[in-house]
């Protein structure tokens, strides 16, 4: 059964200047954890607007677990869970009186749907006396997160959860979502750290209002159109430049510890020497074939959008 | 290169009340390295950075910025860096050139000198089109790549980044690392937090702060081998979760 569906969906600012979503379609199963990977400005948090019915598209529909986010708004606003991008809960209120706050607005209690936030709010009880402008990020956000959950929402709505977060905080909210998941809740989060992508069932690559790709991880990867190899050597930034010169290599972008590389078609590259560069500079040289990752494919299917030159 | 220490710090210490931020650090930076500044949220990075910048006096030990003193000569320190953040960064109601020049003249060039240097970045940044366009009105990439550049452009002996990349698309972010490149080649010292591990490895050295200690400097390669790991992300992780302090 499909809980989240967008049709044609697009909207835009300052009278048509700012193209924010531009005919955007897809679905959400439900009980699925969906990831939609993309930079600023590539219209995540418009989208999410829309579907929580704070913002009204321009045109398209779009429909919440078989609500409708124009005719039945009100249903809407009370499954869902929506937790922003920008902190929004109570700078002055305590953890607990913002907690309540919530709970009470959705005509629940604390007590009532404990057992969904005891995971997290154990580790905010030591600070639940704490106002929530005090909390440090991390603390923050897990406080957000309670608050989307209070009500026992049956659509979760996460925008850019992770964003600014330290790696081992992001970790253990990726450990929170797929505890969350299990209760059959259907979430939908919003990322710009493409290494997130793998924890999610399906992901939306997005990018200026447009959805470049959508599957699995997996599948998304699997369809990358070169044989893509990773190459290093003692010079680092002098070899990106080489790569970049040279009229073999097809695509060059550093990735960490490697460069990653695809050659053009005439080229064969099967076997794996350094012969194709037109240079004696570089020691150490290691090249090896590899699997794209996610982060890959956004950058080809971008370079494809907007003929990015390399 | 390594003779030529433009950062020093000697037990620097940073106290707020019965709250140690900043725990007795010592490490030195020299001219022209990228030098990477992990830690996760809350061990003391932010506050390190402020001392280093002349923004907050410390509660005991040395530091020398570009030679100069943390204590004594905060004003000689910030003429001589230069700094930007993913928050703040340029003035979204005025158009680049104003940025350009408004900065500029902060930083105390001449109008011939602005001039001049406003062409040259325009024209390398290629936005020449653009350049009588509001700041607010270019995308998140070019914002940056463009503060960047304004923050560089009194060719300081040193610049810090605070997350620079933070939300900026994978083609940028690497365009972003590439005016780095340039910036430490034209013996620039970039000093550079970041989230994403990837970048750590751009760096020619790496310090991770971990409850206002530093708990490990070196280049990635070494801090790979001693943690036995395969990614700086994995280093990453099993130094902060040695974290005892509550990230608050």
């Amino acid at each position: 059964m499909q809980d989240v569906i967008v049709q044609n969906i697009s909207k835009s600012f300052d009278d048509g200047k700012v193209q924010a979503l531009d005919d955007i379609s897809f679905s959400v199963e439900k009980g699925e954890l969906f990831g939609l990977i993309g930079p600023d400005g590539a219209g995540k948090t418009t989208l999410f607007r829309i579907l929580t019915t704070l913002l009204l598209a321009d045109c398209g529909t779009a429909s919440v677990n078989d609500s409708k986010v124009i005719n039945d708004y009100k249903e809407i606003r009370s499954k869902v869970g929506y937790m922003p991008g920008k902190f929004s809960l109570y700078q002055d209120l305590t953890v607990e009186e913002n907690l309540n706050f919530f709970a009470s607005i959705f005509k629940t209690s604390i007590k009532e749907n404990y057992s969904l936030i005891e995971d997290i709010y154990v580790q905010l009880e030591p600070f639940k006396n704490r106002r929530a402008g005090k909390l440090s990020g991390g603390m923050k956000q897990k406080l957000a997160l309670c608050c989307a959950l209070i009500h026992r929402p049956k659509v979760l709505f996460l925008d850019e959860p992770t964003t600014g977060v330290d790696t081992v905080s992001r970790k253990e909210f990726w450990e929170m979502l797929k505890r969350l998941k299990k209760e059959g809740i259907t979430i939908l989060v919003s990322t710009p750290y493409m290494d997130e992508a793998n924890l999610c069932e399906r992901i939306a690559l997005i990018q200026k209002g447009k959805i470049l790709s959508i599957d699995t991880p997996q599948k998304i990867t699997e369809k990358y159109p070169d044989k893509l190899f990773a190459i290093k050597s003692d010079n680092m930034s002098g070899l990106l430049k080489e790569l970049k010169k040279n009229d073999k290599i097809k695509s060059a972008f550093s990735f960490g510890e490697y460069h990653h590389i695809s050659f053009n078609e005439e080229y064969k590259a099967d076997h794996l020497d350094s012969g194709f560069l037109n240079s004696d500079d570089f020691k150490k040289i290691e090249i090896k074939s590899i699997m794209p990752t996610v982060e890959d494919c956004f950058i080809h299917l971008m370079s494809i959008e907007e003929n990015y030159e390399n | 290169m390594r003779t030529d220490i433009v950062i020093k710090a000697e037990s620097l210490t940073k106290k707020f009340g019965a709250f140690t931020a900043v725990d007795n650090i010592s490490f030195e930076v020299y001219k022209g390295e990228i030098f990477g500044f992990l830690g996760a949220n809350g061990a003391g990075k932010t506050t390190a950075m402020r001392m280093l910048c002349g923004l907050s006096i410390p509660s005991s030990g040395e530091a020398n910025i570009a030679r100069f003193d943390v204590y004594k000569e905060t004003e000689k320190i910030k003429s001589s860096i230069g700094y930007m953040s993913q928050k703040f960064s340029l003035y979204e109601d005025l158009t680049i050139v104003e940025n350009i020049n408004f900065f500029g003249g902060i930083y105390g060039l001449s109008d011939a000198e602005l001039k001049e240097q406003s062409n040259i970045l325009i024209e390398r940044l290629g936005l020449k089109i653009n350049a009588n366009k509001l700041v607010g009105e270019l995308p998140l990439g070019w914002k940056q790549k463009l503060a960047f550049s304004v923050a560089i452009i009194h060719k300081p002996s040193i610049v810090f980044l605070d997350e620079p990349t933070g939300g900026v698309d994978p083609i940028t972010r690497r365009q972003f690392w590439d005016l780095i490149y340039e910036a430490a080649e034209n013996g620039i010292t970039v000093f550079v937090t970041t989230h994403y591990m990837d970048e750590a490895e751009y760096c020619n050295r790496v310090s991770m702060m971990v409850d206002g200690k530093i708990a490990a400097l070196d280049s990635p390669s070494n801090l790979k081998r001693e943690y036995n790991a395969e990614t700086m992300d994995e280093v990453f992780y099993i130094l902060a979760r040695q974290a005892k302090r509550q990230s608050d």
